[in-house]
């Protein structure tokens, strides 16, 4: 059989499509639900890092939130899922799913927080004396004038992290879960294809696809956003 | 109307405002200058807690606002601003620009802001640009708008911090007219400004600051005609 016959037979097959299917529904559920916690938190964070305030017990959550940054993107991912499956969630009968999505959406998060933090730092300061002087409080002029800015400039790193994030997913074999990249390592092995060159284009392709779609996506919405910039 | 007391700023061990007291009535059209880092920007952001003061106090209408209680968001639109870099926001029309503040604080309703800002913008000419973006607007048309967005919260108070220090020459004297048309109704403002010209001519008070002091004040003829303070007249003999 040649390399093409072995490629068209993973789509006609249906037990190979269904596997490698199942393994992109896997890929696309953990990426999705991990891509929402990670945007969520890591506003939060970014939120939390520059808030000023004169209050001394906000220095509790802008310590824990440095720590959490910290932590995170000086540990690799393999292990803080390690840990997640492993230690805190080793528990029996907890889906697998959720912990993957978690650990992902933790570590998606700590790199969310400081692409958001650059985008808000990077709006004009003049932006919020403008707001502040007209008598609009610290918050109204943060969410009405400040962030609408701020996602502009930080559109364009949020989708290399979002893309990375895809591509991260990869490793969840590791713990024993069925995605796109162990599907492809199934479909390959000796008790089914017995070749790894065709399921393996197959993943690619299917990785690629994603990744071509959501840039498309966001092109589409930096472009949107940028219409204010016309002259 | 305004009232400040022993006022001083500084920047780290770096002192920018050293004691200043000063009393701004209404009507009045005080006009600061002074050669760059007197402290006269400064002053002026003190007036409306864009910088919180080292010490000493301002009181507005009565009210304290460096009390570290008082509501400094109500007392702020009370009082205009007009920046040297305009600040119009680049992702709202000229329209939104104008609206949004008395909107937001709920002065006024949608309606009765676009209404406001449909009659200010007539006033400046620019009512044709209503539905256009800050970037397409030039430099003078910027700062026109800056001014009808203070407006339209209907201050008692306008600041001007140097409004027309980033406009090209050609686009100075529109600014200024409007500047002017406002003095004329009988606001009481205060403007930092390098424009001599409408220092003499719109001015009621010429204030001359140089390092952190108030160093000689007079109205506008008799502080141009015969500056006392060898500090003023070496800076006149420099800019006029």
């Amino acid at each position: 059989m040649s390399f093409w016959e072995k490629f068209t037979l993973i789509f006609t097959n249906a037990k190979y499509l269904d596997s490698m299917l199942t393994g992109l529904r896997m890929t696309l559920v953990i990426s999705i639900g991990a891509a929402a916690l990670g945007l969520v938190l890591g506003t939060i964070v970014a939120l939390v890092g520059i808030a000023q305030s004169k209050n001394p017990l906000l220095k509790i959550p802008k310590f824990l939130c440095a720590v959490y940054v910290t932590v995170i993107r000086g540990t690799p991912m393999a292990l803080q899922l390690f840990i997640m499956a492993f230690v805190v969630f080793a528990i029996r009968g907890f889906p697998i799913v959720v912990t993957a999505i978690i650990a992902f959406g933790i570590n998606s998060g700590a790199y969310v927080s400081e692409n958001i933090r650059g985008g808000i730092l990077s709006v004009d300061i003049g932006q919020t004396e403008a707001g502040r002087s007209l008598g609009l409080s610290a918050g109204t002029t943060m969410w009405y004038i400040v962030i609408p800015q701020a996602i502009k400039n930080v559109i364009p790193s949020i989708g290399n992290e979002l893309i990375a994030l895809i591509k991260e997913t990869s490793i969840v074999s590791m713990v024993g879960m069925y995605d796109l990249t162990a599907a492809a390592k199934n479909v390959g092995s000796g008790q089914n294809l017995a070749n790894y060159m065709a399921p393996m284009t197959v993943a690619a392709l299917f990785y690629l696809a994603i990744v071509y779609l959501l840039t498309f996506i966001i092109k589409k919405i930096e472009g949107r956003l940028r219409q204010s910039d016309r002259r | 109307m305004i009232d400040v007391k022993n006022l001083s700023k500084s920047f780290g061990d770096h002192l920018v405002l050293d004691n200043i007291s000063e009393h701004i009535s209404p009507g009045e059209k005080v006009v600061v200058i002074g050669p760059s880092g007197s402290g006269k920007s400064t002053f002026l952001r003190c007036l409306n807690l864009l910088e919180t003061p080292t010490s000493g106090s301002i009181t507005f209408q009565g009210r304290e606002i460096t009390d570290p209680k008082a509501d400094i968001d109500t007392i702020r639109r009370q009082m205009g601003m007009v920046f040297q870099h305009f600040n119009l926001f680049p992702h709202m029309t000229i329209r939104k620009n104008i609206t949004m503040a008395p909107v937001r604080t709920k002065l006024m309703t949608q309606a009765e802001a676009d209404d406001t800002a449909t009659t200010l913008l007539k006033r400046v000419g620019l009512e044709e640009k209503a539905d256009a973006y800050p970037a397409q607007l030039s430099g003078g048309q910027k700062q026109r708008i800056a001014i009808v967005r203070a407006l339209a919260m209907k201050p008692k108070l306008m600041l001007f911090d140097e409004p027309t220090s980033a406009l090209d020459p050609e686009m100075v004297g529109e600014v200024l007219e409007v500047m002017k048309e406002l003095a004329e109704e009988g606001m009481t403002m205060v403007v930092v400004t390098h424009e001599m010209g409408f220092a003499r001519e719109v001015g009621t008070r010429v204030l001359f600051m140089d390092q952190g002091h108030i160093l000689e004040q007079d109205e506008p003829h008799a502080f141009f005609a015969h500056p006392k303070q060898p500090r003023t007249i070496d800076f006149l003999s420099k800019v006029l």
